[in-house]
């Protein structure tokens, strides 16, 4: 169980470099995603995200069909379609055929699928090198840190925090220009492509009807790490499915956009099956392994399970003031963001980390932004509830619980309340600066009081007013 | 016979800012309506429904539910309760059919402030005059949940003497949240100091909002900062002449 990291949101709000680091580039993102999604840029916009939802809606619904549907056509289409149940099952599966191939180096290209299940680690404990090809991906596999954002991995690295990182991890000169520094990775990445024995992707859809693995990226290192290698094995999740081909007219038009803001990512690859004997490219074999790793137990719940509807586009994290003033590193899994705080509870039990669905001010900015309508507010709330009634079966929580009782009560007793605020009133009426003479050492009243001033209770209430200017008026 | 209007001043409202109410309530009666203001009146509820206290906050939703019961049109100076009522009442009471139906009978006739001079008493221009230079602050409830976007601006555009600028970005969460800024000071903290920035930029004397619980977070660390800038209600702007 995660406790309130208090000391690590402490640290990033004061760290003036990383909270302008944060916000000039999640800022950039809402800027070039607001463009392109405008009426002028896109008047069918929001048709397509409620089209979006729709069939990710029917897709969800009818999950168990579509599963079936993608394993017949994958399999027609000479791949091999294999379930797993979670990361254990992916990485027994990976390291046996590595061992029954021979292979020792593989190359991936940026998959959050993999990150929540920690496959790198996995494999080099067994001996394998697993190469980042993603240049954020890479700097960070480098840093050794997992991702800080779900689309921009590195979004709080400074070039010169990847000039050090170079520096002194490859070894190389100092070099602070981003365009050198890309050359750099590029040079190092490129002998990996061309000696890796397996790539491993992961899928931003699973086409049902064709049977196809569609990758969107802007580096070209996805479209190399499931062609150059012998062997492309895509790790997704089975919520990442979609029914035809045709829908993907909808999916790419809001993904790249909510994404990074581009009408179209650079690449788009729609991988069906091997490479065939007349084709040139391609890899002779071809796995997609599809992992449940809890997310049945979302599936299980009607009202949640529009989770399950998310593709990863991150435009969520951007908007979100929260994620913009702690970061991606204070979210207690790899998912961060709003889409975090909705999903990390459902996948490890509400009672991991209790605080999570209350780090938000429910301003709703993420849902507006959502590309495929999930409800993030109404899933917090939800979640704020369960983590309630399970603090309450625990036993825990018991102060709190009595004060909201007798607030509710004193809420249904108007007289009381009012003699209550009326109390109160008298004590600290027009007392401007009241909280300042309390003796409060510690305690989240004086949190509170660090950032900003109490107003004093009104000397007298609006019923009491009214009450006088009704007397007044002779009415 | 004038129609009458019933207030819902809301808690926060009643205990800490009472002359937005008496604001409110000066509009309403100058455009021609009867106003009331049921006694029995106390919360919406929301508190203990956004800290997930559903039970507690379904008994102060049937309390607030038979207390007006009768009203004519039930008017509230926040858009943050009237949502509350409007949307989440649907889903506190999703197995109570006859709460539901009361409540929703009770929400056609259930009114954001500047929604009802609008869509209503059809008054754009209530003959106000405030002499500042303001920005308006889209509170989250009001913008999102109700779509209040451009009614509070049409109505502070014909406030004689008053310009209003708009703040880049202009949407953004004050960082209150209700108890979230309770349990997580520091971040709330951190999201109204970019607010105040924000509303410092526009170079406003005058910050105006449809909802006091905004207001209040902002004024609060404004005043904190030791910035003068006055945090008004827009019931405030168009009661004054």
């Amino acid at each position: 169980m995660s406790v309130l990291p208090e000391k690590e949101i402490h640290a990033a709000l004061t760290d003036g470099r990383l909270q302008s680091a944060i916000y000039t580039a999640t800022g950039r993102l809402i800027d070039k995603r607001k463009a392109v999604t405008s009426a002028a840029a896109l008047p069918d916009y929001q048709e397509l995200r409620t089209q979006a939802n729709l069939i990710k809606r029917h897709t969800i619904e009818n999950l168990d069909y579509y599963l079936e549907l993608f394993e017949r056509n994958l399999t027609s289409n000479g791949g091999r379609l294999v379930w797993c149940r979670d990361g254990t099952e992916v990485a027994d599966f990976i390291l046996k055929l590595a061992k029954d191939r021979g292979a020792r180096l593989i190359v991936k290209s940026k998959s959050m699928t993999t990150e929540e299940i920690d496959l790198n680690e996995r494999l080099e404990r067994h001996g394998l090198e697993a190469v980042e090809t993603d240049l954020g991906e890479y700097i960070l596999q480098l840093a050794h840190e997992r991702p800080y954002h779900i689309v921009a991995p590195a979004l709080h690295k400074t070039r010169y925090d990847v000039a050090d990182i170079f520096t002194k991890k490859l070894g190389v000169e100092r070099e602070e220009v981003i365009e050198q520094q890309t050359l750099i990775a590029r040079r190092v990445l490129r002998e990996k492509f061309l000696a890796a024995d397996i790539g491993i992707s992961g899928a931003n859809f699973l086409v049902a009807d064709s049977g196809s693995v569609t990758l969107v990226e802007n580096e070209g290192n996805a479209r190399l790490s499931t062609t150059a290698p012998k062997i492309h094995i895509a790790v997704a999740g089975i919520e990442k499915l979609i029914p035809r081909a045709q829908d993907l007219a909808v999916f790419l038009k809001l993904l790249g956009r909510s994404a990074t803001g581009q009408p179209l990512t650079v690449y788009t690859s729609v991988l069906s099956g091997p490479r065939r004997s007349d084709e040139i490219d391609g890899p002779d074999e071809f796995y997609v392994l599809l992992m449940d790793n809890g997310r049945t137990k979302l599936l299980a719940d009607p009202e949640k399970r529009q989770s399950l509807y998310c593709i990863r586009c991150g435009a969520c994290l951007n908007i979100c003031p929260v994620y913009r003033k702690i970061g991606g590193h204070n979210y207690p899994w790899v998912y961060s963001g709003p889409i975090g705080a909705i999903i990390t509870p459902q996948y490890h039990g509400v009672m991991g980390d209790p605080w999570l669905p209350f780090a938000s001010s429910l301003c709703g900015a993420c849902a507006e932004v959502c590309p495929v309508k999930i409800d993030l507010p109404k899933i917090l709330l939800d979640l704020r509830a369960e983590v309630i009634k399970a603090k309450a079966r625990e036993g825990k929580n018991r102060l709190e619980h009595l004060t909201f009782r007798l607030w509710a009560w004193l809420m249904r007793h108007p007289k009381l309340y009012e003699f209550a605020g009326a109390a109160g009133a008298g004590m600290l009426g027009g007392n401007e600066g009241w909280v300042d003479r309390l003796p409060i050492e510690t305690g989240p009243l004086k949190a509170w009081l660090s950032e900003r001033q109490l107003p004093a209770p009104a000397p007298k209430s609006f019923r009491r007013l009214w009450r006088e200017r009704r007397r007044s008026s002779g009415a | 016979m004038a129609a009458r209007v019933s207030l819902f001043v809301t808690c926060i409202i009643d205990q800490l800012f009472p002359q937005v109410g008496l604001a409110m309530a000066g509009v309403l009666e100058r455009l021609g309506y009867e106003v009331d203001f049921p006694e029995a009146q106390t919360c919406c509820g929301q508190p203990a429904y956004n800290s997930g206290y559903r039970e507690e906050a379904r008994q102060v939703a049937r309390h607030f539910l038979d207390v007006f019961e009768d009203a004519e049109y039930i008017v509230v100076p926040s858009g943050s309760c009237t949502s509350m009522i409007k949307h989440h009442y649907e889903d506190l009471f999703d197995r109570e059919p006859e709460r539901l139906q009361q409540s929703r009978r009770i929400n056609e006739r259930l009114w954001e402030f500047s929604q009802f001079l609008l869509e209503v008493a059809q008054a754009e221009d209530v003959g106000a005059r405030f002499h500042a230079v303001a920005t308006y602050h889209d509170s989250c409830h009001a913008l999102r949940e109700l779509k209040i976007k451009d009614g509070p601006r049409r109505l502070l555009s014909h406030v004689r003497g008053l310009e209003l600028r708009e703040m880049d970005p202009p949407e953004e969460c004050c960082g209150f949240g209700g108890t979230f800024s309770v349990k997580f000071p520091e971040v709330s903290g951190g999201m109204v100091r970019t607010k105040i920035d924000a509303i410092l930029r526009t170079g406003a004397d005058t910050v105006i909002s449809v909802d006091s619980s905004c207001l209040m977070q902002i004024e609060g660390a404004m005043r904190k900062a030791g910035r003068e800038i006055r945090a008004l209600h827009l019931a405030e702007v168009l009661a004054s002449r």
